[in-house]
């Protein structure tokens, strides 16, 4: 492609490093997409996009361009992107990964999605995922897994599988990705790129194929924290009239104090009195201990920059995962009766009557894992057996957020390993679909409790694979978690390493 | 506590899914290995505990918030029925229902 071939680094370039080179016109809207479209397609055999439409993509480009031309300057104006196939779209087809909703085409976008494009986004096209984001390798897509760009025999993780392996491999500077109970922090541990789970409901879940509604949140996954702050500024916010579990909290620029930060000479400790929390729960015999080395690196590197590691307790870290798998799947099972085969979704070719279409459309339309789910949500939730499982979950939901408050009162900020392993190879965990739960442990308790947090890239365990620090904050303190994250990449170039067999040159 | 393969069908047909012999068998299995995990929830005293249903209420009451009930969108027939698998004139078809 002659335009491309001008510029053939610039897949290289971060969501902040492409907007200043947008704004500075020494590049187009348009040559950035055409460059990360032809890169997407010489990079197809990852299995990351579900669906892509080079028109639409380059009409997007095309209207960025001319808002540029008129002299228009925002942070994020120009940037490519794509989106995780949970997103509903109206100029892409949205399947949330699920032969349930093959050809679905929304009438609406999602609240982030319009959110992102008003900010002069441009949509690359819609990312591979777990189906309906149940998932921690992407394996359970029903279209196709999902190569880590690290490994191709391996998990990218889950369920933003698709979204990770693209930042990671290059064929897009940022994705947006949901997390239910570690959905962008494992995969972006598991991928070696950065990725934030704000606070519940400081994104809007508008036009996000609901799973668990009491859990479900957006956020951006990218290279950097400053790339992440970058796009929560623009998706977060209230959405008071679509989303009733938005938070009405006033927008803020994550951004600007981060920039901020990157020029002004704070010394050699910049991080100097934040307090570190390591909950003994999640350094425990459970983790690998490649993980936990690279883990402790970079717990030494805060130090270095003036933190202060502090022991505290999460006791009831181990029950975190029977809690969450029966609140997760009972909310699923209610969000996915809506699949009747009637207004939308599949519907079977052939049945009785009409209590035979919706039994033959959702057990054809589902996968395994959705089915299995269903079947657990509808069994805690039937008569007998609610208050026993339940009710008893959420119970202990609010223990184990109470707890989070008790240990917040001895530090600002929680870190330990996101993923006890670091990616494992496809098909492994395949035979035991619920021994494979147990690897969320570091990242379901506070998805329980709803808290911000995010993963870090720190460094690489056993076979090469990258490993990412989590970083848990208390409600609202999405800004310190990326203050943190930046300063601990302005000192590290973890986030900045990238794998080398699909280098691929200029495309 | 263990699920018997009728406990599956019952769920199964609360569920509206249908499962052939092996799936029964498979998913029996598995959601028998899923409910021992669940059972470490029985030791768990929560005696006057409120369930936490929204995380933001452990901060303090969440009220609903309800809006004013007023449409607010417009007419979109035609691309809300875009994706439905059989319309006509309209309505959305569905096997005869009333005999």
């Amino acid at each position: 492609m002659s335009t491309a071939s001008t510029q053939p680094d610039l897949h290289h370039l971060g969501v902040a490093e492409l907007a200043a080179k947008l704004a500075a016109r020494e590049v187009s809207s348009v040559e950035v997409a055409q460059h990360f479209l032809a890169r997407i397609k010489q990079q197809d055999a990852l299995g990351a996009f579900l669906a892509l439409d080079a028109d639409v993509s380059l009409a997007q480009a095309q209207a960025a361009d001319a808002r540029l031309a008129s002299g228009e300057r925002s942070p994020l104006l120009g940037v490519p992107l794509a989106h995780k196939d949970v997103f509903v779209t109206r100029d892409f087809v949205t399947t949330a990964g699920s032969k349930m909703l093959e050809n679905y085409r929304s009438p609406f976008d999602a609240t982030v999605v319009s959110k992102l494009a008003q900010a002069g986004m441009v949509t690359l096209g819609k990312l591979n995922c777990d189906e309906f984001a149940m998932g921690s390798g992407n394996d359970n897509s029903a279209y196709k897994p999902v190569h880590n760009p690290w490994d191709l025999s391996r998990i990218p993780g889950g369920s933003s599988g698709g979204s990770a392996a693209a930042v990671a491999a290059r064929l897009v500077p940022a994705a947006t990705g949901t997390d239910t109970g570690g959905s962008i922090r494992q995969p972006a541990s598991l991928t070696g790129i950065t990725g934030i789970k704000p606070t519940y409901g400081r994104c809007s879940r508008y036009g996000m194929v609901a799973f668990a509604s009491s859990l479900d949140q957006a956020g951006p996954m990218a290279r950097s924290a400053l790339d992440c702050a970058l796009l929560l500024s623009s998706m977060a916010g209230p959405d008071l009239d679509r989303d009733s579990t938005s938070l009405n909290l006033p927008t803020t620029d994550y951004a600007t104090d981060l920039i901020a930060a990157s020029t002004q000479k704070h010394g050699a400790t910049p991080l100097k009195g934040l307090r570190i929390g390591l909950p003994k729960q999640f350094f425990g015999a459970g983790c690998a201990p490649d993980v936990l080395a690279a883990v402790r690196a970079a717990l030494a590197e805060f130090e270095k920059l003036g933190a202060t590691l502090v022991d505290v307790d999460l006791p009831l870290t181990e029950l975190s995962i029977p809690v969450y798998y029966v609140i997760a799947p009972a909310e699923a099972s209610s969000n996915l009766s809506r699949f009747d085969g009637v207004r939308y979704g599949h519907r079977a070719a052939h049945y009785t009557d009409l209590t035979d279409m919706y039994k033959k459309s959702r057990s054809e339309g589902f996968g395994d894992e959705a089915t299995r789910r269903i079947m657990i949500g509808t069994y805690v939730l039937s008569h007998g057996y609610y208050d026993a499982y339940y009710l008893k979950a959420q119970k202990i939901r609010r223990l184990i957020a109470e707890d989070f408050q008790k240990a917040f009162t001895q530090c600002d900020v929680i870190a330990g390993p996101v993923s006890p392993t670091v990616a494992w190879k496809i098909g492994e965990n395949a035979k035991d679909p619920v021994a494979s739960y147990l690897a969320d442990i570091y990242t379901l308790s506070s998805s329980l409790a709803g808290l911000p947090g995010m993963s870090v890239p720190a460094g690489f365990g056993a076979h090469g694979m990258p490993v990412g620090l989590q970083l848990i904050g208390n409600y609202f303190k999405e800004a310190q978690l990326l203050g943190a994250a930046h300063q601990f990449q302005l000192a590290t170039d973890w986030h900045m390493r990238q794998p080398d067999n699909l280098t691929g040159g200029a495309v | 506590m263990a699920l018997t393969s009728q406990e599956i069908a019952r769920v199964a047909n609360l569920a509206r899914l249908e499962l052939r012999p092996d799936e029964t068998e498979r998913v029996l299995g598995q959601l028998n290995g899923f409910f021992i995990l669940v059972e470490q929830l029985e030791a768990v005293n929560t005696d006057g505990v409120e369930p936490l249903a929204h995380p933001a209420a452990i901060l303090g009451a969440v009220a609903l918030r309800l809006r004013e009930d007023i449409a607010s969108e417009p007419n979109q027939r035609d691309a809300s029925q875009f994706s439905a698998p059989a319309v006509e004139r309209g309505l959305f078809l569905v096997p005869k229902v009333i005999e």
